[in-house]
């Protein structure tokens, strides 16, 4: 009884959020909410494994919407022209968003801050050109429609709620294991190669190899993220991997906070919700995130997820009073 | 046999040449130093050692290895430890975090053992956890493990650095000025755990440039000026050696 209750006092804030992200389609049928619930959970995929690279790593990369296009992509052409199996066509894909990342990282990865940024922005270019003219592959602009919807067991997961269900089931698989990694061997060696990577690699780190790996993550969390999109929305074209794609989701990992998972989380909710209420305003929500990230950058650099510390900070200072050293109060150890 | 032995070593720079022709040996449960004025080529000597550089000729054996031509991470596995002029702590993470990264090599768990938590993270996690108190305790910073490292004052750091060091378990330790910055109760601190430390059968190399230190603690001296060696031996040997004085000291006196 102890150990259980140990075990959720640890484990509370995954835990609450898992049953907040599960338990949402029971209270609407709305298929417009259901769908963007849906959709913030393949975004979160996506800013989930963009956080491990930059917030963990400290690896810039604006190219990653080329790795969900790749995993996009991958299930479109594989469902619809040769009628492979869904969930196969799910994980080919990802292995060659994986083996795309692995190649591409070995050389970028060596390049350094904006050399880095740069690098990636041109491999994000190169896919998304390639998607545009490979029509004979990709039927370029016009895009490929008519993707089937996943389905196992008899459940049908082109149903709003279901697919609200497996999205956010994997989603938060994906959470799970990232704050595991982070308090590892490999999530405080990638840390360390943020911080230093001369006194990494003095201290028996092979930062290469650790680098071009979180690279390969963070690709197939996008390329899954980009296959279960494809599969509920039914289409697909060159226009959903852009560049602006690219830098929304570097911009959601630092509004989010870089250096803590649950960021991610808090980013993906913010960046999703806030264009519904500037709906009307749609011309501005680009302005509007830019602002954003200008402001956060200079008033809370750790992000969304660190307004509890920064306000206590912020009350301490203001009171007069310090007690608590580095005060931080980081669910899960997740920092 | 020498456990370190740096054979005819030059490092050339585009045109400058940093050192030239050194050689010297170091042998098991030595304290050496390195010293002589700034720009004599004593951090490039660390870091060809440590393979963070390339020698452009000459040969650095240590065991039965030549480490030109390694990277610095498997030169620690070796057993090739270092730390830094400039403080590479890691500031935000804590103490006992930073000391955890000096068991990267000593563990082995991947990222799937990570992910899923599985046994070998969970084993080795036990045993990073108790090597890295082990290693703060060889310092004497076991009580300050769950502080922020960058809050810890600058004698701290360089003690950090050491402990940090001895967690991938070396068996020569560089040490590069490690008594900069400290006061004189620091220093003999210091001099304290590196003779500690030696007598747990750690061989050390150190540049300092505090000669109170050096003659206090080493067994032998190295004098490197221009890159070049001009003389070697016994702490009170080099002390009265008319070419050393001339390095550190010019022609006016």
């Amino acid at each position: 009884m102890a150990a259980v209750l140990s075990f959720l006092k640890r484990h509370s804030a995954f835990i609450g959020f898992a049953v907040v992200a599960m338990a949402a389609p029971l209270f609407t049928q709305n298929i417009y909410y259901l769908s963007v619930l849906a959709f913030m959970g393949t975004r979160f995929m996506i800013v989930l494994g963009l956080n491990l690279l930059m917030g963990q790593a400290g690896q810039i990369s604006l190219g990653h919407a080329a790795f969900a296009g790749i995993g996009a992509y991958g299930s479109a052409i594989l469902t619809t022209r040769w009628e492979v199996n869904p969930w196969a066509a799910m994980a080919l894909s990802a292995l060659l968003a994986a083996t795309v990342a692995g190649v591409i990282g070995v050389p970028t990865l060596k390049l350094k801050g904006h050399y880095l940024a740069m690098g990636t922005l041109g491999f994000g270019e190169i896919v998304y050109i390639l998607l545009v003219q490979f029509k004979w592959l990709t039927n370029g602009t016009d895009g490929i429609s008519g993707i089937p919807s996943l389905s196992l067991a008899g459940i049908d997961f082109g149903k709003p709620q279901a697919f609200h269900w497996l999205v956010w089931g994997v989603a938060l698989i994906m959470l799970r294991i990232s704050l595991n990694l982070v308090d590892s061997r490999v999530g405080r060696s990638l840390k360390a190669l943020h911080r230093s990577e001369a006194a990494s690699m003095s201290l028996g780190v092979n930062t290469a190899y650790r680098k071009v790996q979180v690279l390969m993550v963070s690709a197939v969390f996008a390329s899954i993220a980009g296959s279960f999109y494809v599969h509920y929305v039914h289409f697909v074209s060159p226009s959903s991997y852009t560049l602006t794609f690219s830098v929304i989701l570097a911009t959601t990992v630092v509004i989010g906070g870089l250096g803590r998972v649950w960021g991610a989380v808090w980013g993906s909710i913010l960046m999703m919700v806030l264009p519904e209420f500037l709906r009307q305003y749609q011309d501005y929500t680009n302005l509007v995130f830019g602002v954003m990230l200008i402001l956060i950058m200079i008033f809370l650099p750790g992000g969304i997820v660190s307004i509890g510390g920064a306000a206590d900070a912020l009350r301490r200072r203001i009171g007069g009073a310090s007690g608590r050293s580095g005060g931080d109060a980081a669910p899960e150890g997740g920092s | 046999m020498p456990l370190l032995r740096v054979e005819s070593v030059s490092k050339r720079f585009g045109g400058l040449e940093a050192l030239k022709d050194v050689s010297f040996a170091l042998y098991e449960g030595q304290v050496k130093a390195l010293i002589g004025p700034n720009g004599a080529g004593k951090t490039t000597l660390f870091n060809l050692i440590s393979g963070v550089d390339t020698p452009s000729a000459g040969h650095i054996h240590f065991k039965d290895h030549d480490l030109g031509g390694l990277t610095p991470h498997q030169a620690c596995g070796l057993g090739v430890g270092r730390t830094f002029q400039h403080s590479k702590v890691f500031d935000d993470m804590s103490v006992l975090d930073n000391v955890k990264v000096g068991r990267y090599g000593r563990s082995g768990a991947g990222l799937f053992s990570a992910f899923f938590t599985l046994p070998r993270h969970r084993r080795e996690e036990r045993d990073i956890t108790q090597g890295s108190y082990e290693a703060l305790r060889r310092v004497g910073l076991t009580d300050r493990a769950g502080e922020l490292a960058g809050n810890l004052p600058v004698g701290d750091r360089h003690l950090l650095e050491i402990a940090r060091s001895l967690a991938t378990e070396p068996t020569v330790l560089l040490l590069d000025e490690p008594a900069a910055g400290l006061n004189n109760d620091e220093t003999d601190q210091l001099a304290e755990i590196v003779r500690r430390i030696r007598d747990e059968g750690v061989t050390i190399l150190l540049v300092e440039h505090d000669m109170g230190f050096v003659m206090n603690i080493s067994d032998e001296v190295v004098v490197l000026d221009y890159g070049q060696r001009i003389a070697e031996g016994p702490p009170l040997m080099i002390q009265d050696d008319p070419e050393v004085i001339k390095a550190y000291l010019g022609e006016d006196l």
